[in-house]
Formats: C-alpha cells, structure tokens, sequence
C-alpha cells in the first residue's frame, strides 16, 4: 500500500474530495449551530467520521501532512462531541481554516506528490482551540446504575451520547425489534426514523441468534416519553419498549457547558513565529479540483434498462398505431403518431443523456499503457516513445474497464516481440528509438483502437515453425500467410514460453480476442516483416441499447445489431452461386459469401428452397458477409441482457433481448458469427 | 476450496486496498460490506472463514458486529480481525474484551495484515 500507482492516488483524491466537500457542508451547518451553543450529535458526529476517514484514508497513502492535520481536526473534533470543550463560532472558523488548507494540500497531491505546505500555524490554532478543553475523572455511569454489559459495545462517542441524555433526564428505553433478514434495513430506518421525533436513538445492537431468517436488533433509545408512550407512538407488533433507566433523578447535576474560550491568536515578538497560513488560504478557493459526482455504474445500469424499457412501451404504442389505421380509425392514428413521435425525440434525448454520463475518455486507459511503455521499456533497456492520437474519444465506462487487460497484452507484446534493442535498431538502419503508436478514432458508431509498433513485425515462417513444433499443423502443412496469422490467435499458441509478468498468466492472443468479442468488438492484425506490426480494435461504442434489424428464420426471431449491417438484399435463390464449397452472391462486382444460420444453430432447413431470399450485408472493420434470412421484420430498439455465465459457450449470439411484446429474441454476435463462418478465410489482412 | 473473508469496511478505497492485499497473497473468496447491515446479511448467507471489520461504520459500529459474531454459536469460532484508525484506547480495550481476535491500527503495511490473515487461516 506505500507503493502509489496513479490509479490508487486518483481513488484517493476522489474519495478525499468526497469526504471534503461533505465537510465543508456539514461545516457551514455547525456553523449555524454554533450560535445557538446547541448542536445536532448526528451532524457533529458525521464531521468527526470525516475527518477520521481522511485520516485514515491519507495514513493509508503516506501522505503524512492530511493525515497529521485530519488527526488534529478529528481531535478537536472528538473532544467536542464528547463535550471536552465547548462549541463556539471561533471553534468552528478554526475548523473551517482546517479545513481550507486540506483542501490546499489534496489538490496539490493531486498535482505532485511532493506537494507540501507549512502547518504550523494551523496546528497552533487547533491546539489553542483545544485549551478549552476540561478532563473528567470518575467514572459517570457509576450513578445511574447501568448494566455494564450494555456499554460494553458502545464506541467512547456512543457512550458520550448515552450520557448526554441521561443528564437531560430523559428515560433511557431499550427498544427490541425483530425483522425479515431481506428487508431488515429498511424497517430499521423506519423505525429509527419515527423514535427520531421524540428522542435520540444511541445504538443500533445486533442480537446474537440464528440470522437465517429473521433479526433481532436491540435499539438504546433515550426519551423523554415512557416505554408505553412509545410503544403507543410506533404502533408496531414487531417492536417491544423496556424502560431500563428511569430519567430525572439526576436532571440537575450537570452544569451546562462552559463559555468558549480558544484562545485568540496573538503574535509574540520573539521573531519565530510561523507563518499564520491564513493570507495563502484566503485566496484558495473552495472549488474542488473536478466538478464531478461520483455514481455506482450499477446505478446508471438501472437507468439504463428503464429507458430501455421505455423504449419498448414506446415500440408498443407504434404497434397499437398501426392497429388503429388497420381498423379504420385514421384520425386517431394521426394523432397518436404525432404524439409517439414527440415521444420518440424525447425518449432519444434522454438515451442520448444517459448514455453520454456513461462515457468515458480513453485517455485514462492510455495514460496506463503509457506507464506500462515505460516501466517494461526502462527493465528491458529499450528506448520507446509514445504516439498518443485520440485519446478524447470516448467509450462506455464499462468497455474501458474490460479493455484494460487485452489492450496491456498487446502493448506488452510490442514490447516484448516488436521493438528491437536500441543497438540492433541503429544495425539496421532504424533509428534508436522505437516507437509504439496508440490511436483511437470514433467511425460512426464504432470506436477504432489502432496500437501500431515499428519493430521486427512477425514472420509468418517463425510461427509456421513454431505451430509445427507444438503440433497444431503438420510438418507438410503448407499455409498461406492468412492462415498463419489465424494460428496466433488460436488457443495453445504462445511464441513465448514464459510467463509474462504483466498479464500474469501468460494468457496469449486468443484471449485477448475473446476479450474483445465478448465487448462485440473485433480484432485484426496486419504486420510486416522488419517494419512492424499494427493491431486493429474496432468496438462498439456501448454495449447497452442498441438498434437492430429483426429477421426471421427457420420460424424463429432473430436480431441484428444494425450498426454491423450495412445494406439488406432481396434475390432470387438463382443468383446463389458455389465457390469451394461456400455460397456466395456477386455484389456489385466483389464476391460476397454467406452465411447460413440453418448451419450455424443447426436449425431445421425448410422443406422446399424458396424462389427468392433475403440477405443482410453485415460488416465490420473490412469485412463484409452476407446472412442469409427468410424476411426481414423491420428495425428497433433493443436492450440487449447478457445470458449470463451459464451460456457463455454459445457462439455467434451476443445476448437476448426482449421485443417490448413479451417476447424474447435471440442478438447475434455478428463479429463472432463472422469469425466462425469465415474461418480460412483471410481473417488478417497485410498493409 | 478458497477461505471465504468478510470485509466490512465503509470507505470504498480502504476497501479495495485491503483487497489488493488480501488478492496478493493468494486466492480467496472475498466479500465487501460497506456497511455492518451488509455484514450481517453476508454472515448467514456465505460460510466465511475470517471477517474484517472497520470500528466506525454509519450504521452499526464494528463492536456490536463484533458482539454480534462472538456471541452467537454459530460464526463464534469465525476470527475477527478489527482494522481501525487510532482511535481512543477505550474502544481498543472493548474489542479485544469482547473477543476480537486480533486489532490492526491504521495506517498498516499489506504485510501487517498478510501475517495476521496467515495467523487465522493457515
């Protein structure tokens, strides 16, 4: 955990900003208190947590300055809630002075590590502040006579609330309730929320006991109403009210918390004085570094699929559209079409608004690839620089995450296979120093990832020898260099026995294209010998909505994605031709071959060949395949769900989606149909 | 089979160091609770072989998580490891009382922790 990778420093930032920025709220709320001397605990308490998570969380990150300066807050904090010293609104300008220079310090890590500030002017003050503070001695529960067992699990804080409330003289309740394990939280917060209203709830006990159904909490609840009002006030069956202590014995005993008293900041002539930092601190700004909200992506998932369905309750209401010009109502139909499309652009926007929260730069999954350059071309003393294009476009958060681990692959074999030492580049007339090239590029819907190295390329007669050696082809196979390229992708070849550092399990470049294929993504690979290699990605933009193309076949429902379908076909079953044994139509001068999804799912083939047939053009990246389909249903929105784990095997369909009337279809994963159908085929083309 | 090792722990970047340094000791299940509601849900639902529990959480404290799970027939052999920033000596006292089986105070070093999860699970 000393070791910093930017990645951990950026989480801490964000999560420091976080806790920040809360502070500073809660700050301004105590500072409204302060005039009245009474405060909320639940506030103070929540200050103090934030602090002490800063803490812990800088210690964390040897940034000893925050944590030294979130410790000093949290102990004037602690002594304030625990009634140490008393609140005052200079207290709170202390706070907020703190608080300021955090801010400071946070934004210069974020900056530089090295970033640092004088502080002892504000430990000073904080330490004046916590002059006021008065110790006590005997032990305060002594007088109310409670059961030890009780404060055994009560934090130092808890214990200052229960306290708290007993010199009130308010009655000391304990409060059992039994839930449902599934619903236990909310019920909790019910109830927390209603005895708020008359009372402090001091803490929240997990009885011990058999969870597996249902929990029991025991709540210690200080009020001033008797255990019968508040079982009257709940009006629950699931919760009983015991009075343990009974309040207003003691009522007067306490004195109300002195007068404030931090000291005022006075300046001594002895000339050492530190630097009062308040000058520098004015001009900071309270504005945090990014203006960002952080959000849980399984929050804008959920956002995502009601929009989704949305999408479909709108596809409903075209269908009934259609239904009511079927059955002769003409104007109604008018005006319910105007209405859907009204509908339509505003559903659109908010897609539209959804989907761009969902984006990302790829910038932060370059930045890491740059880092990779670095740390592995410094171990293996080559000299590599880096060509960042692109790095704005943007994707869905989710692909970035999963593209971390294939795009790392890559660059490592750049490194490892493709650039050459800087010696044997000056050999050969190359200059010393290599370079990889890392460009992404939006096409329409697709994202484009480019990762080109200027090495030695890959030698189509090394990996012809190498498959021979590990069995995969036979000694006589003569291959084309088309083929030779497939084998690199395929499953069992590494032209390097060792496991790689990086990737960690040696995976090889059969995983990195799946990786891709499950993003719906593809990956090509075009390398010359002595020049370099250059890998292509192309990925869809997000994987979340999408439109499609539905067809039929063989009786069944079918979706395609209809950003890979680029034109759809209606021919007579003449115009089919065989070449090697494979389908192809003529179009427009290029031959285009077909696929069969009859073949592919082995579904049943109909009967009698029909006289004409449909064909989808699907595409991507360069290549282009015809599917060949019964009819074609129209277009529409689709959400597409993942089949989950269970059915990752089945090749060729990318998830279901559900057509808005009930009905779930099948998506088909076309890069991956393609690359099934097009096996031996040049998957790989050269430059 | 992998030990099973509850985290609960309501600081998302606290939690996901704990884990880097739980993963680079080997192969355990893990599960995250960022808060003791959640704890106490994972508790009964998975067979967890050791817990990791934060002191201050919003809802329930680490204490009563930890009163809870040494209380309780059921999960009382479970070893409970109580990760806290330096808090008071007061709710150190009350852990170890109550039966926690070890206290790592934070800032610790992955290797702190690595001993003590070997100490546990063997």
């Amino acid at each position: 955990m000393s070791k910093k990778s930017s990645r951990a420093i950026k989480e801490f930032l964000g999560e420091a900003e976080e806790i920040i920025e809360n502070l500073n709220l809660d700050l301004v709320a105590l500072t409204d208190q302060a005039e009245t001397g009474e405060c909320d605990p639940d506030l103070l308490n929540r200050i103090f947590r934030g602090a002490h998570s800063l803490k812990g969380l800088s210690g964390m990150f040897g940034f000893v300055d925050i944590s030294d300066l979130s410790h000093r807050m949290e102990n004037l904090l602690d002594s304030l809630r625990l009634g140490k010293v008393a609140l005052s609104s200079s207290l709170v300008e202390v706070l907020f002075e703190a608080l300021e220079v955090l801010i400071q310090l946070v934004n210069g890590k974020g900056e530089s590590e090295e970033f640092s500030l004088d502080l002892s002017g504000i430990f000073l003050k904080i330490e004046r502040a916590l002059q006021g503070e008065t110790s006590s001695t005997d032990d305060p529960f002594a007088r109310y006579g409670i059961d030890p067992s009780i404060l055994s699990v009560l934090t130092e804080y808890e214990e200052h609330r229960l306290l708290e409330n007993l010199k009130k003289g308010r009655n000391l309740l304990r409060v059992k309730t039994t839930f449902n394990l599934t619903s236990f939280d909310q019920d909790l917060a019910e109830i927390t929320d209603q005895l708020k209203h008359h009372g402090e709830v001091v803490s929240t006990l997990p009885c011990p006991g058999d969870i597996s159904e249902q929990i029991c909490f025991q709540l210690l609840y200080g009020t001033e109403k008797s255990a019968e009002q508040i079982q009257d006030i709940l009006q629950r069956d699931d919760a009983v009210c015991e009075m343990l202590v009974v309040g207003g014995s003691s009522a007067s005993a306490q004195p109300k918390s002195q007068t404030p008293t931090p000291a005022p900041v006075t300046v001594d002539g002895n000339g050492n004085r530190s630097e009062e930092p308040s000058t520098e601190v004015a001009s900071a700004s309270m504005r945090s570094i990014s203006r960002t909200v952080r959000v849980d992506i399984d929050k804008l998932d959920s956002l995502m699929n009601i929009v989704g369905e949305l999408v479909l309750s709108k596809s409903a209401i075209s269908n009934i559209c259609e239904l009511l010009k079927e059955s002769g109502a003409v104007e109604a139909a008018r005006e319910l079409q105007k209405a859907t499309r009204n509908l339509e652009r505003r559903l659109d926007d908010l897609q539209k608004g959804v989907m761009e929260v969902r984006m990302v730069p790829v910038a932060q999954l370059f930045e890491k690839m740059i880092r990779i350059v670095r740390r592995l071309s410094n171990e293996q003393g080559k000299k590599i620089d880096v060509d960042i294009r692109g790095a704005e476009t943007e994707l869905d958060k989710l692909i970035v995450e999963d593209l971390s681990d294939p795009l790392m692959h890559l660059i490592r074999n750049a490194i490892d296979h493709g650039v050459e030492e800087p010696e044997e580049r000056r050999q050969i007339g190359k200059p010393e120093r290599g370079k990889i090239a890392l460009w992404a590029s939006q096409k329409g819907n697709h994202v484009v990832l480019e990762i080109h190295d200027d090495g030695r390329g890959i030698d189509p007669e090394k990996v012809r020898r190498k498959a021979v050696e590990k069995g995969l082809i036979s000694e006589t196979n003569n291959l084309s260099r088309e083929e030779v390229f497939d084998l690199i992708m395929s499953p069992g070849f590494s032209t390097r026995d060792e496991v790689s550092e990086i990737s960690g399990r040696g995976v090889g470049m059969d995983v990195v294209k799946n990786n891709i294929s499950a993003l719906s993504g593809m990956i090509e690979m075009t390398s010359e010998v002595g020049k370099g290699t250059t890998m292509i990605i192309t990925l869809p933009i997000t994987l979340a909505i999408i439109k499609a193309l539905i067809v039929r076949v063989a009786g069944k429902t079918y979706a395609i994605p209809i950003n890979s379908v680029q034109e759809t076909l209606m021919i007579p079953a003449s115009a089919l031709k065989t070449i090697e044994d494979r389908e192809v139509i003529e179009l427009r001068e290029s031959t285009l071959p077909l696929l069969r999804l009859t073949d592919i799912f082995g579904l049943a083939k109909p009967d009698a060949d029909p006289s004409k047939l449909f064909v989808a053009v699907v595409g991507l990246a360069e290549k282009k395949a015809g599917i060949v389909v019964d009819d074609l249903l129209g277009q529409q929105d689709v959400v597409i769900k993942s089949l989950g784990n269970a059915l990752s095997f089945v090749r060729g369909i990318a998830g279901a989606a559900d057509l808005g009337n009930q009905k779930t279809i099948l998506v088909l994963d076309v890069g991956g149909l393609m690359a099934e159908a097009l096996k031996g085929e040049s998957a790989f083309y050269y430059v | 089979m992998a030990k099973k090792i509850l985290i609960a722990e309501d600081s998302p970047t606290m939690r996901s160091l704990i884990v880097s340094a739980l993963s680079a000791m080997g192969d355990y299940d893990i599960f995250e609770a960022c808060n003791g509601f959640e704890a106490l849900r994972i508790l009964p639902r998975e067979k967890v072989d050791l817990v990791i529990t934060d002191i201050n959480m919003p809802d329930i404290n680490g204490l009563e998580l930890l009163n809870f799970v040494k209380g309780n027939g059921q999960y009382q052999h479970i070893p409970l490891i109580i990760v806290s920033t330096e808090g008071s000596e007061k709710d150190k006292e009350k852990g170890l009382s109550l039966g926690a089986d070890a206290y790592l105070v934070k800032p610790f070093r992955p290797e702190q922790l690595q001993e003590l999860i070997l100490r546990f699970l063997p």
